[in-house]
């Protein structure tokens, strides 16, 4: 599927998110991140000191201090930044959607499906009123078709700008509120309150607006307001033990521990760089889901999605293409092949199925045999029917002969018709018959008048890629099932050649639900598509139920997920986004922490530069911790701020698009991502800080 | 460091490695409560102990009961050991006539011991009569011992059963651990102890004459029984004051052997108990793995500034504060194992020890005493930063973090942080309002960076349990009486309470089987993630305070200046 690449950095949301970031600093609002309030705190601590240095006096400390409290105001800025880009994703999508769900006025059926038509805004529907739409109208609320088929317009949803067929009955029976019917006249049972349609729902989705905190990213921020208050109490019991050391040392008040500086300390050692990005991960997430077309009622299914390692796929259409195709001909003892061939094309050339165009294809394809045109050849084709279950194709006779008659069908109804012209069914036949059926595929069977010609083998074509697609699944450590309607022969040969894990034949509705219960209770995390009405149940039970748009409407309830585009496919796309959207975080909660190391390194030498001096002019025994060479104890500190700030900005984009994913083990994905962002978070201050530095040096800033 | 004490330090740890499988195979029988070499001895003891407490041992309790009649039977334990001090002067068994225990000494001493800390505020032959430490101290020697056992037993249990509710019975736990554990290893290690010259008795304390003509009064005692137990214990409190240097309570190389061996025998083996509980010996021996790594290498610091040139004395090898018996080397595997392990008994004094020695053995209490740690303590404190650890790192694999199987969730997190938060805050709050008050700073013996390390070392060895002194902080004034008592208290029970609390809150959880997408918490790589994350957390909490303390006091002492 083509996914709608948007820029990254677009220049609307861009120049939205910049202001959305300064609204953001409204303390309320910051108060639901305890990381970066604590920053916000400090900054605002820090411009009250900076105000009182200017009102008594100018001191030696005011650029420097002036300095840190813009970086640290500007780091708090950042993170809502970072926050304000990625909704403003959303939020672009939000607005198009919501031009969509302009004055609606819809045409209300009073009392029943034959009584007189009443306009009424669309606002004022209730569920259970009967709507009538007609070429051209817009379909006013979510509801079931329930007479009528018409062909819809649902680019205003799913962007996708090919008409689909809506009929009353069935498993297409959901029309959306806010599409437009193309040709045609339905009848609709509106189904959902106005304010919570699919339409509004999607809206506050890709908004954010009802945005609550997984359960991960709870525990997580559990986790980070831990280190928070642990640094506090470093920072705190800190100016306690540089208080007795400058006593002990008789330096009292030489030590650069000011409280603009222990406020920088502690910035630069509370998570900042995680807590600042933290919530734009989590809402890119949901917004790659977005773009992939799929809408996830909540960030819990897409945090699901990471955890799930069975997935149930339903063997047509996602394992194999939609219909069989043929794939050989086999012909009786004593006919040629090219004969049989010939007969089925001309048996198939009226025959619009699938199965019947890749039988024309086929014999085109191995023999050259050209289409011929039947009214030229005067045929008269014969449908299938449920009776014969046959389908074929007669000729008027040479000369006003007998018709000539060609028929092709599964091979019992053959048989009868053979018999019935006299002829004989070989037992040749039978055996390819059987062999085909062993081997998973469907045999057709051609007779010409009372001769049985030979057999045609379709198959199911499993789609190209898929097996390799399970492969790395299973790298991953996540289990296929494949679902079918198939005998369990079939069923296995197909399971074999797409390389899934296990299947199901012959699977009802109720088998599948029973499946995902029993996956369940062995500890498993099961998700699936469905459509059907049939499926409501499976769709609710699994832990990640995607919902085919096309699908019925109680489908589109059950499942936490809708996938717009119908493609059951992206089952396994949508196990991904949640695998990166989990990954993202470790790794920038990895590599936020280990930054603190260089930061310890860069601020704590700085701090004690001169403590425990043994000559006046001489820096202290701590200075040798400034491994960095850093060129001021003022530079120093200032450095480090300064790229905890520029941080959370470099990482954005990360934040944003997510770590690079591959389909690898654990094993193997945490050993590269160890490597990337805690080695990497390791070295990279200790390199970022020192060119900082020489920066601030050599413009002179500290 | 001659040849002969490397292999002396080769020969303890490959021992210790030994031991681990077999010690810890036995205990996990009998905690499962399979037959051991014992039962036939012990059952009956074993069951008359049940039906004399009223329980039933099939009767399981779910975490809340289990952490109740912990605090109940601690409580308890607590109020005895208090009130057998008040009144010792008046009861039996007191052959030197000591007066009975002042209150705010023996609230102190009470609180030091029930919690397996072992605190000397007091002075062991000049303090408590034989009675108080036979009755009072050695029984809560066991106890305390015992409890930790449990917690990290049920703390398993929690860990290792699918969807439960129950995390076994606090009273079994407790009366397995002191019948088949602690008393039989006690037994023969008091047996040898005394093979080794480690007084046992109940005689008067022995006036002699020194060969410098001057009396002397040489303590006697039932010291071996005691010294046995508080070593396997990682109890630590000595019989004598002066602890592991005396000559009646460590005489020979071997009974110094021994005793250092104990220290760490019981934690070291209770990782292998752990993994064959969890079903996955190998999820045992990779937290065991974590443990003797950063042993080692704190040792190794240890040795090589011990060794370290002395520019300001110019000696190599300063023998100030050790026993000539036991050499540089044996204090320093003493010092190391005892900090390590919550011990806290000395065969050296640790405020001698060169600074980055002494800031080691800090370093070790700081960590939270999980590098073995305290009997079980140190493994249910260790379990908390693998808690910790896989939920960090275990995000990186794109699934939600998840230990043997169970889902490592919000209130986990909640629990694992809180259970480091305590102990942390109140040795940095407690130091810090001791280095800026006069109260806190009048205690101190040394001034400068020394004076700090002294303060930290006080409040450090409260929170983490160990119950060693640094040497040089007066400990018995109010100020600290009170703060470290309180320091003990939330270094005890704000640990075991979050550890029981997850106990509860795992046991009910789902397992998911492993796949190749499960985040592996058996390999090396888990090993070095746990190192680094308890490294960094450690380090990055205590690194200011230690720069101040023990790294700039080293960086002078180079420079030509000591405090």
């Amino acid at each position: 599927m083509e996914t709608k690449a948007r820029p990254l950095f677009d220049g609307p949301i861009v120049r939205r998110a910049v202001v959305e970031a300064l609204w953001k600093l409204d303390p309320r609002t910051m108060l639901k991140n305890p990381v970066m309030f604590v920053v916000e705190v400090g900054a605002a601590m820090t411009t009250v000191i900076v105000i009182d240095n200017l009102i008594s006096g100018p001191t030696d400390d005011l650029s420097f201090n002036l300095q840190i409290a813009l970086w640290l105001w500007f780091t708090v800025a950042f993170a809502n930044f970072a926050e304000a880009m990625a909704e403003g994703r959303g939020k672009a999508q939000a607005d198009a959607l919501r031009k969509t769900r302009t004055q609606m006025m819809a045409r209300k059926l009073i009392g029943r499906i034959d009584g007189k038509e009443e306009q009424i805004p669309a606002t004022q529907l209730k569920p259970g009123d009967l709507v009538v739409c007609e070429a051209g109208d817009q379909i006013p609320g979510d509801g079931e078709v329930v007479e009528g088929v018409a062909s819809v317009d649902e680019s205003a949803i799913t962007g996708e700008s090919a008409p689909v067929i809506r009929e009353s009955g069935g498993d297409r029976s959901a029309v959306t509120g806010g599409t437009r019917v193309l040709s045609d006249r339905i009848v609709v049972r509106i189904t959902s309150e106005q304010g919570n349609t699919f339409l509004d729902r999607m809206i506050a989705l890709v908004e954010g607006a009802q945005r609550q905190k997984t359960p991960n990213e709870i525990a997580l921020t559990i986790l980070l307001s831990g280190l928070t208050i642990i640094f506090l109490l470093v920072v705190v019991s800190l100016r306690a033990f540089v208080q007795y050391s400058e006593a002990e040392a008789g330096q009292v008040g030489e030590t650069a521990a000011t409280i603009p500086i222990l406020i920088a300390l502690l910035v630069c050692l509370i998570p900042t760089t995680i807590g600042g990005l933290l919530s734009a991960i989590g809402i890119s997430g949901m917004d790659r889901m977005i773009q992939r077309n799929v809408l996830a009622t909540s960030g819990r299914a897409v945090e699901a999605a990471g955890d799930v390692d069975v997935l149930l796929l339903d063997k047509t259409g996602t394992i194999t293409l939609g219909n069989r195709m043929a794939t050989s001909f086999i012909s009786a003892d004593g006919v040629g092949l090219e004969r049989l061939a010939d007969a089925a094309q001309l048996s198939s050339l009226a025959d619009e199925t699938p199965e019947g165009r890749s039988i024309v294809v086929l014999a085109k394809k191995q023999f050259n045999i050209r289409e011929r045109d039947m009214t030229h050849l005067q045929a008269e084709f014969v449908p299938f029917s449920a009776q014969t279950r046959m389908s074929g194709v007669n000729f008027p006779g040479a000369n006003g002969g007998p018709t000539h008659q060609i028929r092709k069908g599964a091979a019992d109804a053959i048989q009868r018709y053979v018999g019935e012209q006299g002829g004989r069914f070989p037992d040749s036949v039978h055996s390819i018959v059987d062999k085909i059926a062993r081997t998973g595929g469907t045999p057709l069977v051609v007779a010409e008048n009372d001769r049985v010609l030979g057999v045609i083998e379709l198959k199911d074509i499993v789609k190209g890629g898929i097996k390799e697609r399970f492969a790395q699944l299973r790298a991953m450590g996540i289990r296929t099932i494949m679902i079918t309607g198939d005998n369990p022969l079939t069923a296995a040969a197909i399971a074999a050649e797409a390389g899934v894990d296990d299947f199901m034949a012959e699977a009802t509705p109720e088998d599948k639900l029973k499946r995902i219960r029993k996956e369940q209770a062995n500890g498993h995390l099961v998700a699936m598509t469905g459509d059907g009405t049939n499926d409501a149940p499976a769709l609710a039970q699994s832990d990640v139920g995607v919902a085919m748009n096309t699908g019925t409407q109680a489908a589109r309830e059950a499942g936490n997920m809708v996938d717009l585009d119908s493609d059951p496919t992206k089952l396994i796309e949508v196990v991904e986004i949640g695998k990166q959207l989990l990954m993202t975080r470790g790794a920038l909660t990895t590599f936020s922490v280990a930054n603190d190391v260089a930061k310890y390194f860069a601020i704590l030498p700085a701090l004690f530069a001169s403590l425990y001096a043994l000559n006046s002019n001489e820096s202290g025994p701590l200075a040798d911790l400034n491994i960095m060479q850093l060129s001021s104890p003022q530079s120093a500190i200032l450095s480090a701020i300064i790229f905890n700030a520029l941080v959370i900005i470099a990482l954005i984009p990360l934040a944003l698009r997510g770590v690079g994913y591959q389909a690898m083990g654990a094993a193997a994905v945490l050993r590269r991502n160890l490597l990337i962002f805690g080695l990497g978070g390791l070295i990279v201050p200790f390199v970022g800080i020192k060119l900082i530095d020489v920066l601030v040096s050599l413009l002179g800033l500290a | 460091m001659g040849t002969l004490e490397f292999v002396q330090i080769g020969v303890y740890l490959v021992l210790l490695i030994l031991c681990v499988p077999l010690l810890g195979g036995y205990m996990a029988k009998v905690f499962v409560g399979d037959k051991t070499l014992l039962t036939p001895i012990i059952r009956p003891l074993e069951n008359g102990l049940y039906r004399l407490i009223g329980t039933n041992p099939n009767d399981e309790q779910n975490w809340q009961q289990y952490t109740f009649a912990l605090l109940a039977f601690n409580i308890l334990g607590f109020i005895i050991l208090f009130l057998l001090q008040l009144f010792q002067g008046v009861l039996p068994l007191n052959p030197a006539k000591l007066p009975s225990v002042e209150p705010l000494l023996a609230f102190n001493t009470a609180t030091s011991f029930m919690t397996n800390t072992n605190w000397q505020a007091y002075g062991g032959e000049t303090t408590v009569s034989y009675l108080t430490q036979m009755m009072g101290l050695n029984v809560q020697n066991f106890v305390s011992a015992a409890t930790g056992i449990a917690v990290v037993i049920a703390m398993t249990r929690g860990l290792a059963r699918r969807s439960g509710e129950t995390i076994g019975n606090f009273w079994v736990d407790l009366v397995r651990s002191t019948l088949y554990i602690l008393l039989p290893l006690s037994l023969i290690l008091a047996v040898l102890l005394v093979s080794q010259g480690v007084v046992q008795n109940f005689d008067d304390y022995v006036p002699a004459t020194t060969l410098s003509g001057e009396s002397q009064l040489l303590p006697q005692g039932p010291a071996a029984s005691q010294i046995a137990i508080k070593q396997l214990g990682t109890n630590g409190g000595g019989f004598f004051n002066t602890n592991s240097t005396h000559p009646y309570e460590n005489p020979t190389p071997l009974s110094n052997f021994l005793e250092m061996f104990a220290i760490l025998l019981i934690p070291a083996a209770l990782t292998y108990t752990y993994g064959k509980m969890v079903g996955s010996v190998r999820q045992g021996w990779v937290i065991f793995a974590a443990m003797l790594i950063l042993f080692i290498v704190g040792l190794s610091i240890m040795l090589v500034s011990e060794y370290q040139h002395n520019s300001v004395y110019d000696v190599t090898g300063v023998m100030e504060g050790k026993e000539t018996r036991h050499g540089i080397t044996n204090s320093m595997l003493w010092g190391a194992a005892t900090t390590a392990a919550s011990n806290g008994s000395v065969n050296a004094m640790h405020s001698s020890f060169a600074p980055l020695t002494g800031g080691i053995a800090l370093l070790n209490i700081m960590l939270g005493e999980i590098i073995f740690g305290g009997v079980g303590a140190g493994l249910y404190g260790m379990l908390i930063f693998v808690i910790l650890t896989v939920f960090l790192a275990g995000l990186m694999v794109g699934r939600t973090p998840e230990y043997l199987g169970k889902k490592i969730e919000a209130r986990e997190v909640k629990l694992a942080i809180t259970a480091i938060l305590l102990p942390s805050a109140s040795i940095l709050l407690f130091s810090a309002l001791a280095s800026v008050t006069d109260a806190g700073l009048d205690s101190r013996t040394n001034m400068g960076p020394h004076g700090l390390t002294e303060i930290l070392y006080g409040f450090s060895s409260g929170a983490g349990n160990n119950g060693s002194a640094f040497a040089g902080l007066d400990a018995s004034t109010p100020f600290y009486t009170i703060l470290i008592g309180i320091a003990i208290w939330i270094g005890r029970f704000g640990i075991i309470l979050p550890a029981l609390a997850i106990a509860g809150s795992m046991v009910k959880k789902r397992v998911a089987p492993p796949s190749p997408g499960t985040f592996p918490t058996d390999t090396p790589l888990f090993i070095i993630l746990l190192i680094s994350v308890i490294l960094i957390v450690g380090a990055l909490t205590f690194f200011p305070a230690l720069s101040l303390g023990p790294i700039v006091e080293h960086l002078l002492m180079d420079a030509g200046q000591t405090f």
